[in-house]
């Protein structure tokens, strides 16, 4: 009560055909980036005509498919209020893990060399274990997100390289590298599995009780519960389904790379975060949408596309992309008029 | 002791069974007792109050009663029937229903997916649209004029409060527990829900109502449990008990804290705080102002008034758009560095957020302002700051383990007098004060007032801005604001009919809502002289 407003005592119905389907106020913020991605387009037609080439535009999407996988994943753990920044080190681990139960000792394999049919499975399961290990800790032992998920983070980072010796597997099964290369109807598998997943998720947070779920405790936790929803359950599904998405980014990647870096992944935290925050999901929890962090995804992708076209030196294009990060994020302050904690 | 109740609460034989009870409840949290064998008997559709001071068991009671927390021992019986298993939150959410002190919207979502959160929809799509008319129709049978498709967080406090109640309702309970929903909202809003909760007392729902406030009391409850340290004290019909009664059996022992002892300040004292055309757009406009050097000068309105903000303004919080504010004859600059400059201290609207550092112990919170005064050089000498805070402890009566507690340990009350010992600690030549007694039980209310009227006493020019009739009573005058403006100067002896008029803005001698303020205004006042 901050003494300068005051509630209208009594408003007249307003009329029911104002209003919008689906939730009104998270679609005008969903649509908040739509311009920017138009000036992009724009601008990027201007600097180079390849940019608009289907080639380029499907090639912009596929570098982007892996990101925003992860953004999936870091927003619907951020809507429900929580962090996860072991997310990266699951994309290296997952497919590392995974290759190397079934590769020959001789390729860095450890050996076992199990059927090559397990790899994918395995892999999946590997992400399904960290975010159930992630939520446990936080949910049952009641430990800092930010710090849990941190340790995490070097951890798994550690084993990856552990179980590698360091070593950049090449030898991969068939299987594992399927999903990064095939071509369906023409547009590459990993921007189909994207567009399915994100079309999955923005169905379940928009229009499912256990998706709004997640808002809701995002927003007010003691609210939700006393509403009746199992907050921590909930929780730890969303880890897990973090943890699966984050192992499924990792496939792709590695398929689409044709290895297993010892580093892969290395780093793309911070991208995720920038394209979750910029798409307008909120670091306080309870805010946002995804196809906002989708939104958030194409603008990354778009500016990077447009810097390489437009010939910025390879050593000055880390600092520009940060610098246009901050600049997005300072846009995004000022067109929500929301301070962002 | 539960057929001693019944008989207090005169149900006569074969009367339904009550709406709820619950029979001798013991909880203890480690070594604390919160609640030994206390028993409650709220008879279907009556509108039960219980008050308490602050500790004395009222929120474990509520927890209990709403199954949150599970009694050591006793029961807790709905309608007759045993209560649910603790685990069947369902259960539990259609016998009662609980409008916290802390709200349970969830601000991110619309009014609507609150009134059916986690009820949406079955394991099936959602369709908004029907949400949407279910809450439309809802809100509408409660007549709770709010859109349904606004974003709850945008809503006012009393909005909240409407959209939890009618949510609680459509649950299907028929017995809700309001706590303190009144601590929070101003005159007019409170004066609203009264009258929504008489025409729900009227449609059959009972009601268990929290309040600091006794006035309260008398104007909407038919019956009153008292609970001081963790034990039942009183259950009596609100008509068969006095004010000076039920604040005794509150506090135990007999005390007066309505009669006010008068205060004079010679006209010739110097002016301490003058206020000259000030504006800020959206809050007040062209405050012309004096408190002299002693004098206690209440500033009163509705929420809308503009009052807060002026206080704030005067405090350094916000920066006016035009006019000046100067202490003694040097005006003072914007920001709080030069409000405590110039000698002004403040008491800000709400404690916990802008008055202290919940983790940092009461010394350090109570010298925050004086850090500096120390020791040399910006470092701060523990046994200084120790004296300093030990002195504070004593002097405004701050019940406390140990200057060293964190502050966070303190009850509401005691955690106000931190805030107004640091207000004080620099001798200020003036003194803000916002609400300085919501949420404060009424012996720490009574401690407060008094450490205000000792600083005025030393020569301190008081702003005391409030809503309760009590802290105004202290003041020499009365100023009420009306949408921005001074309205209305009130010297000291007003009634309170007077006050409430001029907060609604309508005459003294005319109108509807002047008749209404006139009557809960009556109501006070007869409960009143009953002491004196």
């Amino acid at each position: 009560m901050s003494g300068t407003t005051t509630a209208p005592v009594a408003t007249p119905d307003a009329p029911a055909a104002r209003r919008l389907r689906g939730p009104r106020l998270a679609r005008m913020r969903d649509l908040a980036l739509v311009p920017a991605i138009i000036v992009l387009v724009l601008v990027g037609a201007l600097i180079d005509p390849v940019f608009l080439s289907s080639a380029n535009i499907i090639n912009v999407l596929q570098q982007q498919t892996e990101l925003s996988l992860l953004v999936l994943a870091e927003a619907i753990i951020l809507i429900g209020g929580r962090f996860d920044l072991s997310l990266e080190s699951t994309v290296g681990l997952a497919p590392a893990l995974a290759v190397a139960l079934v590769i020959p000792a001789a390729s860095n394999g450890l050996g076992t060399e199990w059927s090559a049919a397990l790899a994918i499975p395995i892999c999946l399961l590997v992400g399904v274990a960290i975010g159930a290990f992630n939520g446990m800790l936080i949910l049952r032992f009641g430990l800092s997100a930010f710090i849990v998920t941190l340790g995490m983070l070097i951890v798994l980072r550690g084993l990856q390289i552990g179980i590698t010796g360091g070593q950049n597997l090449f030898e991969l099964p068939s299987s594992v590298l399927y999903l990064g290369n095939a071509v369906w109807l023409g547009l590459p598998a990993s921007i189909w599995i994207c567009a399915v997943l994100f079309a999955i998720g923005i169905a379940v947070l928009g229009w499912f009780r256990h998706g709004r779920a997640v808002y809701a405790i995002g927003g007010n936790r003691d609210a939700a519960r006393a509403a009746g929803i199992r907050a921590d359950r909930v929780i730890f599904v969303v880890f897990i389904v973090g943890g699966l998405l984050a192992a499924l980014a990792g496939l792709l990647m590695t398929g689409r790379l044709g290895s297993v870096a010892s580093a892969q992944g290395n780093g793309m935290i911070f991208t995720v975060f920038a394209a979750a925050v910029i798409g307008g999901v909120s670091m306080e929890g309870g805010k946002g949408t995804l196809f906002g962090a989708l939104c958030g995804v194409v603008v990354l992708g778009l500016i990077n596309n447009i810097l390489t076209l437009a010939g910025v030196s390879a050593q000055w294009i880390q600092a520009i992309y940060g610098l246009i990060i901050l600049v997005a994020l300072m846009l995004a302050r000022v067109t929500t008029g929301k301070a962002q904690d | 002791m539960t057929a001693v109740l019944s008989d207090a609460a005169g149900s006569g034989a074969g009367a339904p069974p009550p709406a709820v009870s619950a029979n001798q409840i013991t909880k203890r949290f480690g070594a604390t007792t919160a609640l030994s064998d206390v028993s409650l008997t709220v008879r279907p559709g009556e509108t039960h109050a219980l008050v308490g001071r602050n500790g004395a068991g009222k929120s474990t009671l509520v927890s209990v009663l709403t199954g949150l927390q599970r009694a050591d021992e006793g029961t807790v019986s709905f309608g007759g029937e045993p209560a649910p298993a603790p685990s069947d939150r369902d259960g539990w959410r259609r016998r009662v229903a609980c409008v916290y002190q802390r709200s349970t919207i969830i601000p991110t979502l619309s009014v609507a997916e609150n009134l059916f959160l986690n009820r949406q929809a079955g394991f099936g799509v959602i369709r908004w649209g029907s949400v949407r008319r279910r809450a439309a129709s809802l809100l509408e049978e409660y007549g709770v004029a709010v859109d349904p498709g606004a974003l709850a967080g945008d809503l006012n406090v009393e909005q909240r409060q409407l959209v939890e109640i009618a949510r609680a309702l459509s649950v299907g309970a028929r017995f809700i527990i309001l706590d303190e929903p009144t601590a929070r909202l101003d005159a007019t809003a409170i004066e609203r829900l009264f009258t929504r909760m008489r025409a729900l007392s009227a449609a059959g729902v009972t009601m268990l109502f929290i309040s600091h406030h006794l006035r309260e009391v008398y104007e909407v409850c038919d019956t009153v449990t008292v609970l001081r340290d963790a034990r039942w004290v009183l259950t009596e019909p609100v008509s068969a008990v006095g004010h000076d009664a039920l604040v005794s059996a509150m506090t135990g022992e007999a005390v007066g804290l309505t009669s006010v002892a008068p205060r004079s300040v010679p006209s010739s004292a110097a002016a301490a705080l003058t206020l000259s055309g000030l504006t800020l757009a959206g809050a007040y406009t062209g405050i012309d102002l004096s408190v002299r050097a002693g004098e206690i000068v209440g500033v009163t309105g509705s929420g809308s008034s503009g009052k807060v903000s002026l206080a704030e303004t005067v405090g350094g919080l916000r920066r006016a758009d035009g006019g000046t504010v100067s202490v003694g004859s040097a005006p003072v600059g914007a920001g709080v560095p030069a409000a405590l400059r110039a000698g002004i201290g403040l008491v800000p609207e709400d404690r916990h957020r802008e008055g202290l550092v919940p983790l940092l112990s009461v010394a350090e919170n109570a010298t925050l302002p004086i850090a500096d005064r120390l020791g040399p050089a910006g470092v701060v000498v523990p046994r200084r700051r120790a004296a300093v805070a030990a002195e504070m402890v004593r002097k405004y009566d701050i019940r406390t383990e140990s200057p060293h507690a964190p502050v966070s340990s303190l009850s509401g009350g005691n955690a106000q007098k931190v805030v107004l010992a640091r207000a004080l600690s620099t001798d200020p030549k003036v003194l803000v004060l916002i609400n300085p007694t919501a949420g404060v039980d009424v012996r720490s209310k009574e401690s407060l007032l008094g450490a205000v009227r000792a600083a005025a006493d030393g020569g301190t020019g008081v702003l005391m801005i409030s809503d309760e009739l009590d802290d105004l009573r202290h003041c020499d005058r009365v100023l009420v604001m009306f949408h921005g403006r001074i309205t209305a100067t009130l010297a000291h002896g007003w009634d309170d009919a007077q006050v409430v008029a001029a907060v609604e803005g309508v005459d003294d001698d005319g109108g509807a809502a002047a008749g209404e303020g006139g009557s809960r205004a009556g109501k006070g006042v007869s409960a009143e002289g009953a002491e004196s």
